[in-house]
């Protein structure tokens, strides 16, 4: 792939300019959506079925569900590219659902699948689009295209004039949310905007939304039928069932832990204890202290250590104090006294920000069942085993069980009203006091 | 006298009816895309509109021209009027199909993230659908431009300007020693101004396409 490293140059140089107009820039909006409901004509069921559901300002809410199941429909209507039939939006407490949709169009970014960048514009002619349409200065306007290229990582000199067919979909779609983020919306609605390109490039989009999302807190609306992609960027997931009917709403880990019925679970797949450890970074659990030397160390003093010991190994550190290998007992007299042959290179290690399924991987695939942590410059922190996993694991899974009982009996999950719409209380538990 | 010494004593006559043979044509070309693209525009996003018109335009085609021009003359006079009518009338039907075609072609999904970015309908179809459906158009005016360099000939049975003379004057003196010539000279005259008009269109193609959707 071309992009890769460009990108990630231009990626690390944006992200300083980024934070620091992060500052000014504005960060999100809650949405409020009530009662909101899409009848087509001669449909005899509603599209979207009486929606209540209220989005908190800066958080990022996946709406997840099978297709044609109404998502897309509801989504639509945040930005009234499709206008409901009845119910109200609210955004950042004002009622948007009678003003002019052209305005509020350009308070709310659209990115949409395989980025609906406009083929004869150049890059910047389509990033410039909404400054231009919302009046602000040409030099501003020139300024902002910069900002935003290096915003998704890519270099402005390079991308500025390309035309969208020379560029991959990863570049296509990274442009897209340039585009979309341009004149610094308060909101951001995606409709499946990684639904077109390959895994490995999705993965990253994904990860760069993530960044993005840390430096610039906007609501964000993201619309996905992949429920792993709903994981790993969701606040809060609202798992969609037919007429956007919520069957669930909530945090990742309580979905994972705690489905709240059938459909969820199905939707939720097999593994949850697996993708329940995407969700939780190495720093969260227990890293324990594991006796080290490094290779300055006086022999007498690493043999004296071993024999101390009482897991009969320790870890070897270089003069960076990186891990460098796993001495055991016996090695060292084998290797006659070299350090330079003794031991077990190390050969996989894992950051406080890995998630615990890489770690949990590196774990597997060591012979000893252990991996070592570092830190920012690869310098050994400690090391995390098996039993340790296992046991935060189902600290973990024990906490999100207490918190999602807590939660059913606080009355937080949505119930399920009559098949009949007219029939149903208008409010729901999130209703209009 | 033959065909080269014919020529040579009739040039200046030739290049006016040329010129004024090009000049209707391209006069006419202008109003028939203005007529042309103002229709699809106004017909395409409805299937029954855009279909009249299209069916319409393609009607107007199947007239005979020599009868269109015969029919317009008790209605508007001998001259010009009744040639520039036929003209944009024959004119019209490859600029709207084609007009139709194209704006009904653009990916949906541009027109959708053309909407959910902020433009207002008029700048949606001046600066997204309009751009993206252009070659098409200019498919269109280029193969109604062939169209009218033949049927501009005809005009001169109702008095009209153009190259068309020459070779009804040769049809009508058929027998005479230049009839041929004056044939030759104005059937040529018109191959040659199409051929011309064509490397415009080429040119035209080249500097009003963006390079971004340029094949």
């Amino acid at each position: 792939m071309p992009e890769t490293p460009v990108a990630t140059s231009g990626a690390a140089a944006g992200s300083g300019a980024a934070s620091a107009s992060g500052a000014a820039s504005a960060s999100g909006a809650a949405i409020r959506l009530e009662n909101l409901t899409k009848q087509y004509a001669g449909n005899p069921y509603p599209s979207v079925d009486n929606v209540t559901m209220e989005i908190r300002a800066g958080e990022t809410v996946v709406f997840v569900g099978p297709s044609g199941g109404g998502k897309t429909t509801l989504l639509k209507m945040i930005n009234r590219l499709i206008e409901p039939t009845s119910g109200r939006i609210r955004i950042d407490g004002e009622d948007v659902t009678d003003m002019d949709p052209v305005k509020l169009r350009r308070k709310i970014g659209y990115a949409i699948q395989s980025s609906g960048l406009f083929p004869h514009m150049t890059v910047a002619q389509n990033i410039a689009l909404v400054p231009k349409m919302v009046g602000w200065s040409k030099s501003r306007v020139q300024d902002r295209v910069e900002e935003m290229l290096d915003l998704v990582g890519l270099d402005p000199g390079q991308f500025r004039g390309r035309y969208p067919r020379q560029l991959s979909g990863g570049q296509q779609q990274r442009v897209g949310v340039a585009r979309a983020l341009a004149a610094d919306p308060p909101v951001l609605l995606m409709d499946e905007p990684f639904g077109a390109v390959d895994p490995i490039t999705r993965d990253h989009l994904q990860d760069e939304l993530i960044r993005l999302q840390h430096e610039l807190h906007k609501t964000i609306v993201f619309v996905t039928h992949d429920f792993d992609e709903a994981i790993k960027l969701g606040d809060r997931i609202a798992v969609l069932r037919d007429r956007s009917h919520i069957a669930q709403f909530d945090t990742p880990e309580a979905i994972l832990t705690n489905p709240a019925d059938d459909f969820v679970s199905g939707f939720v797949g097999a593994g949850a204890a697996l993708k329940r450890l995407n969700l939780t970074r190495v720093r969260d659990v227990e890293i324990a202290d594991f006796p080290t030397v490094t290779v300055d160390d006086p022999l007498q003093d690493i043999f004296d250590k071993l024999r101390d010991s009482q897991g009969n190994e320790l870890l070897l550190l270089d003069r960076h104090r990186r891990p460098y290998k796993w001495l055991r007992r016996g090695d060292l007299s084998r290797a006659k006294g070299s350090l330079a042959r003794a031991g077990t290179l190390v050969h996989d290690t894992v950051t406080r920000d890995a998630t615990l399924r890489d770690a949990l991987e590196a774990v597997l695939i060591d012979n000893g069942g252990r991996v070592a942590v570092t830190g920012r410059r690869g310098e050994y922190t400690g090391v995390v085993d098996m039993a340790t996993l296992m046991n935060s694991v189902q600290e973990m899974l024990e906490a999100d069980r207490l918190e999602a009982a807590e939660h059913r009996s606080a009355g937080g999950l949505p119930e399920e009203g009559l098949e009949h719409p007219f029939v149903r209380d208008a409010g729901g538990p999130e209703g209009p006091a | 006298m033959n065909f080269w010494e014919y020529l040579g004593n009739r040039y200046q006559q030739l290049l006016a009816d040329a010129f004024q043979h090009a000049s209707a044509v391209f006069q006419c070309m202008v109003v028939a895309t203005v007529l042309g693209v103002l229709i699809g525009v106004l017909t395409y996003r409805s299937e029954w509109a855009g279909n009249l018109a299209t069916t319409a335009a393609s009607g107007i085609l199947t007239v005979p021209s020599l009868a269109l021009i015969g029919l317009l003359i008790p209605l508007v006079g001998l001259g010009v009027a009744p040639t520039v009518i036929a003209l944009v009338l024959y004119g019209l039907l490859p600029i709207v199909r084609n007009a139709i075609v194209g704006l009904r072609g653009v990916d949906p999904t541009l027109v959708d993230a053309a909407r959910g970015i902020g433009m207002s309908r008029a700048a949606q179809l001046v600066r997204v659908e309009l751009p993206l459906a252009w070659p098409p158009i200019l498919t269109g005016i280029r193969v109604a431009t062939q169209m009218l360099m033949g049927i501009a000939a005809i005009a001169a049975y109702a008095s009209g300007p153009g190259l068309g003379n020459e070779i009804f004057r040769g049809i009508s003196s058929l027998g005479s020693k230049n009839a041929l010539n004056q044939v030759l000279a104005g059937t040529l005259g018109i191959v040659l101004l199409a051929l011309l008009f064509d490397a415009v269109y080429v040119l035209v193609g080249r500097l009003t396409i963006p390079r971004g959707i340029r094949a």
